[in-house]
């Protein structure tokens, strides 16, 4: 590694003020949104053109200097933290929305417009960017890109991976790819498909081609409370089975429920155990009909009360609540970690009794808001950095998590990635031949491990663990947890 | 000049076994796209991997929404199974009816016309088990309907051919089925006028579970398909012919028989070579200006995403077409030693994988 060879040579290309080297400016780029860790880069190139982002892969290539591309550093899996001493190549100036095209449903950005604006881009032709993670109001298309995000919808509509048609992207070794196309159909391999969620180790997007979707002409929100936690999971269950298909379905529990009302007073039954919403949506007509289907459905599940947005407004209350629920559960506690297993829907009754049951054996508060309709958990641990012990009983309990949802049959993560946070969980979900595979596909597109190093697999170097505090950018209420 | 020897693989261990034993490894199924058949070899180190034993389904849990099945099994046998559960595959893959296999249609990575209303094989296809090309079983993705965790093995194996492994096993998210279907057939004056009115459609906020732009003695002509509770599709069918301005219900027992048609190429002359092309609304006016002056037969469907292209002669001179056109195709029927025509991106990628995954070159390049 040769960090002072390419520190001159973007010196030669960059303005000063593009190029961060001093400590002070380094220092917002030491953490992403799980805050635990802390690393810190030699510099921060502020790239403006994507042939700015070339260069540099292809300069960090020829002097051996490992390299993160980062957008608005959401990641809950620490998945943009830095390398020590490597180079941050940062994206949000590349933010155009190159094209859209309202006949083909189709926009083509560069990685760092941020999620909402291709929505708020294509509102006027009535389409939408189906993909929506809580933090879409900052986050950016390249890290969504890069990690496979979610959202509430994932269960009708997929991740990001199902709405990424085509992308071009410089490869860890500079090389310059175009993959896909901007047909939803394509002749494989499904190199696109590939690329999405590959966390940064096959290299940088640079142009995305995203697929839009037309908005529903009209939406059915119910919101249900319930004694326990059981038995909004056994209501998911029965909607499932009824052949009913919405497009969110989430729970919240009690702790969830109190923090959400107090940061926004969304409305919800305060007294309630478990609280499920669920959403139809589509045309009013078969809309109107599934409802009447839901509701049988839900009056059978022995509910305390149940309720029906009446409008628009009311509707976005109820989302408002659930959206905000972890940073507002993050308000009661100086400190938390956030969860991302999933487990076979079938099985969440399970889990949550096995959440319940491992809080209490380790003295911590664990809230649950989750992705019901997909067995997505989001069991947001509290704990306080300060009290000597508790940030290792807070792992502790996540890596006991973990691992009850690879004994179900799950993942390790739904849509955060595994990133610095769960690289040490991925040998109990994957084989050593599978983790050799993977391996090996790595190194033939980046040999010198440059990309994104210490993410993903199970070696590598870790960097300090910090105890406390919240990201700068969370403090100020900019980002959120989910 | 020996015949290639064929094995029948009943377990994954004898596919590994196999292609541990073999120099080269061609892989077929039911064989119900033959253009992507083995080509014919001699040497005494090549074997044919006959996949149809390896069947049957390995976990199924209706109230998951995903199934696990071995890569032999039928899509028919997989459909049927569903279908007592009230669910499908949403992707709606072709070639039901002739006997198409699981993997051999994730290998030829092909949805048919109802990858409309959510999405192609790649939106559905969940987790795989593969064989590689020395012979190590790799497993890729998982059996729950979110996950990301690894990299997307799964995507590789779509439309890799058997070329970078052999897909032995399946995972994949379901739906249930709509109750009920309706379709409305719509004639148009004009292929400008159909493609208009396919751009207003995909603009539109209806649901539409599949729609096809066919043409019937040249006419363009638009099947429009619905689904969902049979109570509310009388009504929600005369809502879009009224929006359209036209168009005729088809009747009940045509409903049906016109998409099974579409999905097993029953329109495609049997003889002729048949080709997947993916394209976008705005190439299709020049691809089908070439198309109808070499008298090809031809669906665009899925909302136009896809033309499927039956091709009377050479495929050396659709493969020009295409190039000019910037477009890539696979071929389904046909003589061909090469079943990709047109223009094809990612090949260095695609080399770059393939030394990882068959380093000894067992499988026929890709």
């Amino acid at each position: 590694m040769n960090l002072d060879g390419l520190l001159s040579e973007l010196e030669r290309r960059v303005p000063a003020d593009r190029l961060l080297r001093k400590s002070a400016q380094l220092a917002p780029y030491e953490s992403d949104a799980l805050t635990a860790f802390r690393s810190r880069p030699a510099a921060v190139l502020l790239a403006a053109t994507q042939e700015e982002v070339i260069q540099a892969v292809r300069l960090c290539h020829r002097y051996g200097v490992p390299f993160v591309a980062r957008g608005s550093g959401t990641s809950l899996s620490g998945g943009s933290l830095p390398v020590e001493n490597g180079l941050v190549i940062a994206l949000n100036r590349l933010n155009r929305i190159l094209r859209l095209d309202p006949a083909q449903r189709i926009a083509v950005v560069e990685p760092g417009v941020i999620n909402l604006d291709v929505s708020r881009a294509a509102a006027p032709h009535g389409l939408y960017y189906a993909p929506d993670p809580s933090s879409q109001l900052i986050c950016t298309i390249g890290g969504n890109v890069a990690f496979n995000s979610g959202g509430a919808h994932c269960l009708k509509y997929g991740m990001t991976v199902n709405h990424v048609l085509g992308l071009k992207a410089v490869l860890p070794d500079g090389e310059v790819v175009q993959l896909g196309g901007e047909s939803l159909e394509q002749v494989g391999p499904d190199l696109t498909g590939f690329f999405v969620g590959s966390e940064g180790l096959f290299g940088v997007a640079l142009e995305i081609a995203l697929r839009l979707l037309p908005k529903p002409e009209c939406y059915r929100t119910v919101l249900a409370a319930y004694d326990s936690l059981q038995a909004a999971g056994d209501a998911v269950a029965s909607v499932v089975a009824s052949g009913l298909l919405p497009g969110a379905m989430e729970i919240m529990d009690a702790l969830a429920i109190e923090a959400a009302e107090a940061a926004v007073q969304a409305g919800y039954p305060r007294d309630a155990a478990a609280l499920l919403i669920v959403e139809l949506e589509g045309e009013r007509i078969q809309v109107e009909a599934e409802f009447a289907h839901l509701m049988q459905v839900i009056e059978g599940s022995n509910p305390k009360t149940v309720a029906v947005a009446k409008d628009d407004a009311d509707r976005a209350r109820i989302w408002k609540g659930r959206k905000s629920a972890f940073s507002a559960v993050g308000r009661l506690s100086p400190d938390y970690l956030v969860q991302d297993g999933v487990v076979p829907r079938s099985r969440l009754g399970e889990a949550l009794a096995t959440i319940e049951r491992l809080s209490q054996d380790y003295g911590l508060r664990v809230a649950n808001v989750f992705h019901a309709g997909d067995g997505n958990l989001h069991p947001l641990i509290l704990f306080n950095g300060r009290i000597p012990g508790e940030l290792e009983r807070a792992e502790a309990l996540a890596g006991e998590i973990i691992q009850m949802c690879i004994a179900l049959g799950g993942s390790i993560t739904g849509e955060h990635g595994v990133g610095m946070e769960k690289r040490q969980h991925m040998s109990s979900m994957f084989t050593e031949t599978n983790l050799q595979v993977m391996a090996e596909l790595r190194r033939a597109l980046d040999p010198g491990e440059l990309a994104n190093r210490g993410k993903m697999f199970p070696q590598g170097e870790a960097p300090a663990l910090h105890a406390h505090g919240p990201h700068p950018l969370e403090a100020q209420g900019l980002i959120s947890r989910m | 000049m020996t015949t290639l020897t064929t094995l029948a693989p009943q377990s994954y261990e004898d596919v590994q076994a196999a292609i541990c034993q073999h120099g080269r490894i061609f892989v077929r199924g039911a064989g119900s796209k033959p253009a992507l058949a083995p080509p014919f070899v001699d040497g005494d180190d090549a074997a044919l991997l006959d996949m149809r034993g390896l069947r049957g389904v390995v976990e199924y849990e209706p109230g998951e929404f995903v199934f696990t099945a071995r890569a032999g099994s039928s899509l028919r046998e997989i459909a049927a199974l569903l279908a007592e559960h009230g669910q499908y595959l949403p992707f709606d893959p072709p070639l039901v009816d002739q006997g198409a296999t699981l993997g051999g249609t994730i290998a030829a990575g092909l949805s048919g016309s109802g990858r409309h209303r959510y999405g192609g094989l790649r939106d559905f296809l969940i987790g795989v088990r593969f064989v590689d090309g020395q012979g190590r079983l790799v497993r890729g993705g998982g059996k729950v309907v979110k996950n990301a965790a690894g990299f997307d093995l799964p995507k590789l194996m779509i439309g890799s051919l058997g070329r970078l492994g052999v897909i032995v096993e399946a995972s994949f998210k379901v739906f249930p089925q709509p109750p009920a279907y309706a379709t409305l057939r719509v004639t148009q004056p004009s292929l400008d006028a159909a493609l208009t009115t396919i751009a207003r459609l995909n603009g539109s906020s209806f649901d539409l579970e599949a729609f096809d732009l066919v043409f019937e003695e040249e006419r363009p002509t638009l099947y429009i398909r619905q689904g969902g509770f049979a109570a509310a599709l009388a009504e929600r069918q005369e809502r879009l012919r009224a929006w359209l301005g036209g168009g005729e219900p088809l009747p009940e027992p045509e409903e049906a028989a016109f998409w099974s048609a579409g999905r097993e190429f029953a329109w495609a002359p049997a003889t002729w070579a048949l080709v997947k092309t993916p394209v976008t609304l705005n190439v299709i006016p020049a691809l089908d200006q070439a198309l109808q002056a070499a008298g090809a037969q031809r669906r665009y469907v899925a909302g136009a995403a896809l033309a499927w292209i039956a091709w009377p002669g050479d495929l050396g001179q659709l493969d020009a077409y295409l190039t000019q056109l910037q477009l890539g195709g696979l071929a389904l029927r046909g003589e061909a030693e090469w079943p990709f025509v047109g223009v094809r991106n990612g090949a260095s990628l695609i080399a770059r994988v393939k030394r990882v995954l068959d380093p000894f070159h067992r499988f026929p390049i890709l």
